[in-house]
């Protein structure tokens, strides 16, 4: 019993580390039709940005570090879209090998301006410690991402930008006739989906060492989170990214770590049985 | 002559949304059946469901005697039902007899696919007579014009020997020549095939179509002859209205 | 007009030169392939481009699933695990004659496990190289493809899948041998693995094991079923009003895909000696995507070209310039998507037509 406790923050914890970085994902997918494989890498330049600043801010780095990764993965994100994505709007599948070539290219850079070994990013002296079975470090994380998802719950349905970021999910033609700026909203989503990124990676420095392929760990996890949650929708990203997070935890608890992907991709695949199109749908009329 | 299609007390609901709202629905072997309405009324809401793409709320489709629930989209092809697209799709990477064989060929085993391709078939040929594109036959289907795409899609229906012909909209978008050899097109086929066309255009309707149904809110408003319709109040309020309400509207903006 | 429809359509005649020319040129590769490579190329050269004639009849099967059906497979070294490790296990159970292979003894495995029993039978084994891919593609085809789970949804199932698969291998120790995978063989059906003339009959037999999947997967591109894939890719939802079920057609080149996946792995574990997880992870399987994008995508003969030339760059730059391998592939992959991607046999043809417009001109 007291392991199955012990699970539960470890579940929920890699729930909110998952969500993260699938929120930027997807938005990105779910608005723009691109499959961001360079997500993982804005993830590990947003641990990176911890790391550095750690010389400056100390233990506290990690708190600086938030908004300065948010903008670092931001604009790295940003500069992508600007300078190949764009070029490929409508072909989700040559987006995925592109970025791929573009998160080999960053990988290699990190290996080349930091080593090729793992940093450790020391955690604030305020995050030592528990309550009860659930780490600081952990609930801060937990933390982190209900705080995200209410802010970008708030910009999406509070905002003038937000909803025009809805309107060109659901509808880029309409969105573009009726005098909205796409190529302006594709931008933002692009920058703050990225930002994202960053935030998950100074959140992952909390719970483990920081090396150049710290990203491909939570890449292919989180994409399924995409694939369960619906696209572009806040909702399925949240319930899928907790619910995966909890069977990854306890299929390694109840089995084993290497039978564990095996029973989560199983059990994806039967809950496609179900909801092919993911927990929640964007209806539209349009044959493909 | 038997009730080839019969469709009773159908509803489908789309988010709270009753697109089409009770409606029965009764089209015997051999007709050639107008299904008209003002936009929004739910002529493409019904084909789909016919044809498998929406799954009704409530109410029964049966074909032949047939019911059609549960069957997926290419069973009901299999069935004899095939229908044409608004926006027509075909395989712009695929010749035009490409095309067209393919439709024809869905009949065949699918171990006998593995073979080429030997010659044309006949009723391939007949389709490509019937629709006039003999000569393009060699030619990609991507550099067809819209009409001639128009065509070919009502040539694979031809080709799929279906019993039943949904066609939505096949003349939206053509030029005056087109439309009337599309609408010739149409009259041949519908001498031995059961045929169910969604028009919009009155002009269209006047000269080619015997019995119309009339389509409004998701609700059938009447069923007659062509004159009958056009004679009805009703079916004025709902198209002139609209007009009318659209005239106003101009004015005011 | 209705003579062009008599049984020998005109249509055709125009395309005949053109198919005696892919011919020639199949024949022309053939004979490179089978005569002058073994004669000019020292063993070790021919070794390593038998390891690339493995990758590409696994690049052969992407072209077919991808490029002519529209399935991205980013897992298709789970099916060359599968193969492989069928044919490593046989191989070790083999040199261990009897007794426990070598890495169980290390990890303290007493009893051969249940698994491993059938692949003492060498026909059973080999078998198994076919069987288990075939099984494993066709569950999960049906089962996603049956729910119109498709594009980059596919996509990402098939690398989870790959990622998973790499996890389950690493963690069997016991089992699989853990990361170190299945290496040191010593016999193959009654040669020395190492061998000079083991390793050209390999590499023949690689060579030829190719050509006939290729020249299988052209006819199957070229009938009915091949046109039907083309529509399945461009249309899946329009394919179904033309009575046929999209998901049969998706499933079933999916299946092939994956078997030619496994028959490569089964003949790169003799030609290069090991089967580990490194090689069929989710970055292996990418880089034949990759491969097949810069090759050509749309053509067979493209895919295959792809792996070679991409199996050559990596071998060359990661002797060369270790440090701007990764720098190369990656902004290889960037400009191949965004200036060419029709890739290689693309840009080919894009020459070809400019030359010979000039010269009609």
């Amino acid at each position: 019993m007291e392991g199955f406790l012990n699970q539960l923050p470890i579940g929920l914890s890699i729930g909110a580390v998952l969500l993260l970085i699938a929120l930027g994902l997807t938005f990105t997918f779910g608005q723009m039709g691109v499959i961001n494989m360079a997500h993982g890498e804005f993830i590990m330049a947003g641990a990176y940005t911890a790391f550095l600043l750690q010389d400056w801010a100390g233990r506290s780095a990690v708190l600086v570090a938030l908004p300065v990764a948010f903008v670092v993965a931001g604009l790295m994100g940003l500069l992508l879209e600007r300078s190949v994505v764009r070029f490929f709007y409508g072909r989700p599948l040559d987006t995925l090998l592109l970025t791929w070539g573009v998160s080999l290219v960053l990988q290699q850079l990190a290996r080349d301006l930091f080593g090729a070994p793992n940093v450790q990013v020391l955690s604030p002296e305020w995050l030592q410690g528990a309550v009860g079975p659930l780490p600081y470090n952990r609930l801060f994380i937990m933390v982190l991402a209900v705080g995200s998802v209410v802010a970008i719950w708030a910009y999406m349905n509070r905002s003038a930008q937000g909803r025009r970021m809805q309107a060109v999910m659901q509808n880029r033609q309409l969105a573009a006739t009726s005098g909205i700026n796409t190529g302006r909203v594709d931008q933002r989503t692009f920058f703050i989906g990225s930002g994202l990124a960053g935030i998950a990676g100074v959140g992952l420095t909390l719970i483990g060492p920081v090396g150049p392929t710290l990203g491909t760990y939570y890449i292919v996890d989180a994409f399924l989170v995409v694939v369960a949650g619906g696209l572009g929708q806040l909702r399925g990203a949240v319930i899928a990214a907790v619910a995966l997070g909890l069977l990854n935890s306890y299929a390694e608890f109840w089995t084993n770590a290497s039978l564990a992907k095996v029973i989560v991709f199983a059990v994806i695949i039967a809950f496609l049985q179900f909801r092919p199109q993911g927990l929640f749908v964007l209806r539209s009329r349009a044959l493909t | 002559m038997s009730a080839l299609l019969e469709v009773r007390d159908l509803s489908v609901v789309f988010d709270g949304f009753r697109a089409i709202d009770g409606v029965d629905f009764t089209v015997r072997e051999g007709e050639l059946r107008f299904l008209i309405g003002p936009n929004g009324a739910g002529k493409t809401t019904l084909i789909d469901i016919i044809t498998g793409l929406t799954r009704p709320t409530t109410g029964t489709v049966s074909f032949d005697g047939q019911s059609l629930a549960g069957k997926r989209e290419h069973e009901r092809v299999r069935l004899g039902i095939g229908r044409t697209f608004q926006t027509s799709v075909v395989f712009e990477e695929l010749t035009v007899l490409e095309n067209l064989d393919l439709a024809a060929s869905f009949r065949r085993p699918l171990l006998s696919l593995l073979a080429r391709r030997n010659g044309v078939s006949e009723t391939v040929q007949r389709a490509l007579e019937t629709t006039g594109l003999t000569e393009l036959a060699a030619r990609k289907a991507g550099v067809l014009s819209h009409g001639q795409r128009q065509w070919l899609e009502i040539g694979m229906l031809i080709a799929q020997g279906p019993r039943l012909l949904l066609l939505d909209e096949p003349v939206a978008g053509m030029s005056g020549d087109e439309r009337s050899r599309t609408g010739e097109l149409l009259t041949s086929i519908a001498k031995d095939h059961t045929v169910i066309v969604i028009e919009h255009d009155m002009e269209f309707l006047r000269r080619y179509a015997s019995q119309v149904t009339v389509l409004h809110e998701g609700k059938v408003l009447m069923e007659g002859s062509v004159e009958e319709v056009r004679a009805d109040p009703r079916v004025q309020e709902v198209y002139l209205g609209r007009a009318r309400e659209e005239a106003a509207h101009d004015v005011v903006s | 007009m209705t003579a062009v429809l008599e049984k020998k359509p005109v249509q055709v005649a125009p395309k005949e030169p053109r198919r005696w020319k892919g011919a020639a040129l199949f024949a022309a590769v053939a004979v490179v392939a089978l005569v002058v490579m073994p004669l000019v190329l020292e063993p070790f050269r021919l070794g390593l481009l038998a390891k690339y004639l493995c990758y590409a009849i696994v690049a052969l099967g992407i072209g077919l699933a991808w490029g002519q059906g529209g399935m991205l497979t980013l897992g298709q070294g789970v099916f060359f695990g599968l193969g492989g490790y069928a044919m490593g296990m046989y191989l070790k159970l083999n040199d261990a004659g009897g007794d426990l292979p070598d890495f169980m003894v290390w990890s303290g495995v007493e009893q051969l496990p249940a698994l491993w029993a059938p692949f003492r039978n060498p026909v059973l084994a080999l078998a198994m190289v076919v069987l288990v891919p075939l099984v494993v593609a066709a569950l999960l085809g049906t089962l996603v493809f049956r729910q119109r789970v498709r594009g980059a949804y596919f996509a990402i199932l098939t690398q989870a899948l790959a990622a998973a698969m790499v996890i389950l291998l690493v963690g069997q120790q016991g089992l699989t041998g853990g990361t170190n995978g299945l290496t040191n063989f010593f016999d193959f059906f009654g040669n020395d693995i190492s061998a000079e003339s083991t390793q050209r009959g390999l590499y023949l037999t690689v060579a030829i094991v190719l050509g006939v999947l290729y020249l299988a997967a052209w006819q199957l591109v070229r009938s009915r079923f091949g046109r039907l894939l083309l529509a399945v890719r461009d249309g899946e939802d329009r394919v179904r009003f033309l009575g046929y079920n999209p998901a049969t057609v998706k499933t079933i080149t999916f299946t092939i895909s994956a078997v030619m996946a496994g028959i490569a792995g089964a003949l790169f574990v003799p030609v290069v000696g090991i089967i580990s997880p490194a090689l069929l992870g989710v970055v292996p399987s990418l880089e034949l995507v990759v491969a097949v994008a810069v090759g050509g995508r749309f053509a067979l003969a493209g895919a295959v070209l792809g792996a070679v030339v991409m199996g050559y760059a990596k071998t060359y730059f990661s002797e060369e310039l270790p440090d701007a391998w990764l720098y190369l592939q990656g902004a290889l992959f960037i400009l191949v998507m965004t200036l060419a991607p029709k890739g290689i046999v693309g840009v080919a043809g894009a020459l070809r037509d400019r030359f010979r417009k000039e010269a009609a001109a």
